[in-house]
C-alpha cells in the first residue's frame, strides 16, 4: 500500500517533469490508475480468514481466470473495429482511433493481454497443483499478477497516445518495458521458487513447457527491447541496432513471441487441462521429452524467415528457412501427443463440449504449424509475403489454437476454483464452440483466397509485358473480402460473449435447466 | 532409450531444467544474429548515405508514432514486378541509419522505399489530408490534424544526440544546429545553405502550404520526399556487393 501511494506520488512527478506531452499524459495516467489502486487497497477488508502454507493460492487465479475473459473480449472487439476500418475507411477517427494506433492495440490486447493473463493465471493453478506446493514468496504472486495488468494498461494507452516503439508486438516504450523486466523476473522467481520446493519428485512435463516460455520471453524481451531514450522525461527511445541487424532482432523476437509465447506456454496449458479433462494420462512420456527439446532448440531458429528477399544476407535467409521447414517435426510431436491422449475416449468429443473445444484448439495447432512452414519455403514466401495471407496464418493459429485451448481451460478451472458443481449451461459451451470454429473458418479461408489473389494481382504482367494492376486496384479487390473477415470476426465475438455470460452466471452459483447433452452409449454384449 | 532414462535427473532439478533451457534456446540466435555484427558484407558499399536531417528525424518519428509501417513496407524485393512498380529493390545500406529499422511486414497500402520525389509536396499533403480525394480507392485513414499540429522540436538536439550514443554519424555541429536546420529546411525563402551542406539532397521549402508556422505536416512530408533518393545507383556495383 505504501508503495501504490509512492508510485502515485513519483508519476505525478515524472508528469510534471516530462519533456513531450505524450509521456506527461501517460504519467497522469499512472499516477491516476496508481492513485485509485491506493485506494482501494485502504478500504479493501482484511480477510476473515488466514490462508494456511498448505492451502493453494487461488486468490490470482480467480482474478485473472475473469480477467481473461475481459482481456479477450477487448481483444476481439478491438479487432473487428479494426477489420472495419479496412472495409469502411470512414470508421476511423483521427488521431487516437486510426488503424496505425489501433492495431498494436489489438494484436497485444489479443497476445499479451488475453494471452498474457491466461497464461499467468493457468501456470499459477497448475504449478501449485503439479507440485502439490503453493505458490512460493507469499504476496510475490500478488505483485506479479497487478503488474502485469498494469503492464498491459500502460502498453494500451501509450498506443492511443502515439507512444511506440514500432517494433511489432513490441511497441512498448523503454520505461514500460523496464517495467514489464521487473515483473517478468518476479514471475520467474514465483515459478521456479514453486516448483523448488514442490512435493512431487518429478517436475510434470506442462511446468517444462511453462518454464521454457518464462525464461525465453525473458531473454528475447530485454535484447529486442535494447534502446537509447531521447530523455529520461520522454516516451521517445531509439533501438541500439540499425537497419538489417535491427530487423533480424526484432523478428528473432517477433518469431519466438510466436514460438513461445504463444506455443510453448499454450503447449503446456493443453499438457494439462487436455488430460485432466479427458481423464487419460498424456499418450507418450517419450514424445514429450523430444519435442519439448526439439521445439525450443528449433524454433529460435526461425525468424529470418519473416525477411525473405529482404536485404537480409542470402545464408541467413536460407538457414531461417531450413531451420523453419524442420520444425513442423517437432511441432507435430506436440499434436500427436494431444490427439492420441484421448485414445480410448474419442466418444468424450460427441458428449463433452469442453473437449471438443480443446481438440479443435490441437487440430486448428497442428494445421497453422503446417501452414508455417509452408509458407516461410523462399518460394512460396515470394508469394505470400506482404499480403493477407499472413494475416490469415496469424489467425488460425491465434483464434484457433490459442483461443480455444483458453476457453478450454476456463470453463475446466471455473466450477473448480468457485466451487459449483458443474458450468451453467454446457450447452451454451457447445453453441460458443460452433460460432467460434465457424468464425474461424470463415476467417481463414477468406484470408487465403484474398491473400493470394493480391500477391497474384501485384506481380500479373500482361501479353506485352506491362504490369496489368495498378497498387490502387489491388485494393479495391480485396473490398470484399474485407467485409467478409469482419463477419468471421463477429461469429467469433459472439461465441466469446456467451461465454462471458455463461461463467458469470456459474460464478453466481446459477445452473440452466437444460437438456442434457448427448451421453456414451453403453455397449451391451452380444447375447 | 538409456539417454531418455537419464533424463529423469533432469525432470528431478528445476534449475538444472532451467540453465539446460536457457542453454538451448541462446545458440540460434547467438548463429545467426552475432555475425550479422562481424561480417564486412552485410552492408554494402555504397555513395550518398547520411543521416537523416532533423526535420526529417522528427518526421520519421511522426511516421513511427503513427504506425505507418503497419500498412506500407519499406522493403522492396528483388523481383521484377516490385523493380518496375517501386524501383530499385532495397540496399541494406540504404536503413543503415534507421533506428529502429521500418521494413514493415503488410502491404495493405503500396511500398514507400522510393515514394521520395515521386509526388509534389502539395499532393502528399492532400493525400494526406483526404486519402480519397486523390486515390478513390484508397483505404487509408485520414491525417488532416497533422497539418493542424504544431511541431514540437524542443527535444530535437537530443533526439540526435541519442541517435549518435547508439552509432549515427551525427556531429556535434550538427547537433548543436539541429533545431535552426529544422527551422530552415521547413520555412520557404530561408537560408537553408548550411542545411543542404550538412544533408545533401534535403528537401526545403514550405511543405503544408502555411509559411507561419512548421506543423506536423511539414515533417513527415520532409521524411517521405527524402525516402529512397539518397543512394547514387550510377555508382552502385551490384556484382561487386553480391552475397
Amino acid at each position: 500500500m505504501i508503495g501504490l501511494g509512492a508510485g502515485t506520488l513519483a508519476a505525478a512527478m515524472l508528469s510534471g517533469l516530462a519533456v513531450d506531452d505524450p509521456f506527461r499524459i501517460h504519467m497522469g495516467i499512472l499516477s491516476l490508475v496508481l492513485g485509485l489502486a491506493t485506494i482501494v487497497a485502504m478500504r479493501l477488508p482484511q480477510p476473515a480468514h488466514v490462508e494456511l502454507d498448505t492451502e493453494y493460492m487461488d486468490g490470482p487465479v480467480r482474478i485473472g481466470t475473469i480477467l481473461t475473459v475481459f482481456w479477450g473480449i477487448i481483444g476481439f472487439t478491438v479487432g473487428v473495429l479494426v477489420a472495419t476500418q479496412l472495409a469502411y475507411p470512414q470508421v476511423n477517427f483521427e488521431p487516437w482511433l486510426n488503424f496505425g494506433r489501433l492495431r498494436p492495440l489489438h494484436t497485444s490486447a489479443v497476445v499479451f493481454a488475453f494471452g498474457g493473463t491466461a497464461l499467468m493465471t493457468t501456470s499459477f493453478y497448475v504449478v501449485q497443483r503439479t507440485s502439490r506446493a503453493r505458490l512460493f514468496g507469499g504476496d510475490l504472486a500478488w505483485f506479479v499478477f497487478w503488474g502485469y495488468q498494469l503492464f498491459i494498461l500502460l502498453a494500451a494507452t501509450g498506443y492511443l497516445l502515439g507512444i511506440t516503439q514500432s517494433r511489432e508486438y513490441a511497441e512498448p516504450e523503454w520505461y514500460v518495458d523496464i517495467w514489464l523486466t521487473v515483473v517478468w523476473v518476479a514471475y520467474l522467481v514465483v515459478f521456479l521458487g514453486t516448483l523448488l520446493k514442490r512435493k512431487e519428485p518429478h517436475i510434470y512435463v506442462a511446468n517444462w513447457f511453462y518454464l521454457a516460455f518464462i525464461v525465453t520471453v525473458a531473454m528475447l524481451h530485454v535484447v529486442n527491447n535494447l534502446a537509447m531514450p531521447v530523455s529520461p522525461f520522454g516516451s521517445r527511445s531509439y533501438s541500439l541496432f540499425s537497419g538489417v541487424q535491427d530487423a533480424l532482432t526484432q523478428w528473432w523476437y517477433g518469431h519466438n513471441a510466436v514460438g513461445f509465447f504463444l506455443t510453448a506456454g499454450f503447449l503446456g496449458m493443453m499438457y494439462y487441462y487436455l488430460p485432466k479433462q479427458a481423464e487419460r494420462p498424456v499418450y507418450s512420456y517419450r514424445l514429450s521429452i523430444i519435442h519439448f527439446w526439439a521445439l525450443i532448440f528449433l524454433y529460435i531458429w526461425a525468424g529470418p524467415h519473416h525477411l525473405h528477399y529482404t536485404a537480409l544476407p542470402d545464408w541467413a535467409q536460407t538457414l531461417g528457412m531450413v531451420f523453419s521447414v524442420v520444425l513442423w517435426m517437432p511441432s507435430w510431436g506436440g499434436m500427436i501427443n494431444g490427439l492420441l491422449t484421448l485414445r480410448g475416449a474419442w466418444d468424450k468429443m460427441r458428449t463433452d463440449p469442453i473437449i471438443r473445444m480443446m481438440v479443435i484448439a490441437v487440430a486448428f495447432y497442428g494445421m497453422s504449424t503446417f501452414e508455417g512452414p509452408v509458407m516461410s519455403i523462399k518460394s512460396v514466401n515470394g508469394l505470400s509475403h506482404y499480403t493477407d495471407w499472413t494475416i490469415g496464418h496469424v489467425h488460425s493459429g491465434a483464434l484457433g489454437w490459442v483461443g480455444m485451448i483458453s476457453f478450454g481451460a476456463v470453463y475446466f478451472m471455473v466450477p473448480r476454483l468457485w466451487g459449483r458443481e458443474r458450468l451453467y449451461s454446457l450447452r451454451m459451451v457447445n453453441w460458443h464452440f460452433w460460432l467460434a470454429t465457424l468464425g474461424i473458418v470463415i476467417y481463414a479461408a477468406v484470408m487465403w483466397v484474398a491473400g493470394i489473389m493480391q500477391g497474384l494481382m501485384w506481380r500479373e504482367y500482361d501479353s506485352q509485358g506491362f504490369l496489368v494492376y495498378s497498387f490502387a486496384e489491388t485494393v479495391a479487390a480485396m473490398h470484399p473480402y474485407y467485409i467478409m473477415r469482419v463477419a468471421g470476426g463477429l461469429l467469433y465475438l459472439a461465441g466469446a460473449l456467451i461465454m462471458a455470460f455463461n461463467i458469470a452466471m456459474t460464478i453466481a452459483g446459477k445452473v440452466r435447466l437444460e437438456k442434457a447433452m448427448p451421453v456414451s452409449l453403453k455397449l451391451q454384449p452380444a447375447q | 532409450m538409456s539417454i531418455l532414462d537419464k533424463h529423469g535427473v533432469i525432470e528431478r532439478n528445476a534449475s538444472l531444467l532451467l540453465v539446460g533451457s536457457l542453454i538451448v534456446v541462446s545458440i540460434g540466435g547467438i548463429v545467426e544474429i552475432a555475425p550479422l555484427f562481424y561480417f564486412q558484407n552485410t552492408i554494402e558499399k555504397v555513395e550518398g548515405m547520411r543521416p537523416y536531417s532533423p526535420l526529417e528525424l522528427a518526421g520519421r518519428d511522426i511516421y513511427v508514432r503513427e504506425g505507418c509501417y503497419v500498412c506500407h513496407s519499406q522493403m522492396i524485393r528483388p523481383f521484377r514486378d516490385e523493380v518496375e512498380r517501386y524501383g530499385h529493390y532495397s540496399l541494406a545500406a540504404e536503413s543503415m541509419y534507421d533506428h529502429p529499422f521500418q521494413w514493415g511486414s503488410k502491404r495493405t497500402g503500396p511500398d514507400l522505399a522510393r515514394v521520395g520525389g515521386r509526388y509534389s509536396n502539395e499532393w502528399q499533403v492532400q493525400h494526406l489530408t483526404d486519402p480519397r480525394s486523390v486515390v478513390p480507392e484508397s483505404i487509408m485513414p485520414s491525417y488532416s490534424f497533422l497539418a493542424r499540429a504544431t511541431l514540437d522540436f524542443d527535444t530535437i538536439g537530443g533526439m540526435l544526440q541519442a541517435n549518435a550514443n547508439v552509432g549515427v554519424p551525427y556531429t556535434p555541429e550538427m547537433i548543436q544546429s539541429a533545431a535552426a536546420d529544422l527551422i530552415a529546411q521547413a520555412t520557404p525563402d530561408a537560408d537553408s545553405g548550411g542545411v543542404l551542406e550538412r544533408y545533401p539532397k534535403a528537401v526545403v521549402g514550405g511543405f503544408d502550404g502555411d509559411a507561419m508556422r512548421i506543423t506536423e505536416m511539414d515533417a513527415l512530408v520532409a521524411y517521405l520526399q527524402v525516402l529512397g533518393t539518397l543512394v547514387d545507383f550510377n555508382t552502385y556495383d551490384a556484382a561487386a556487393n553480391a552475397r
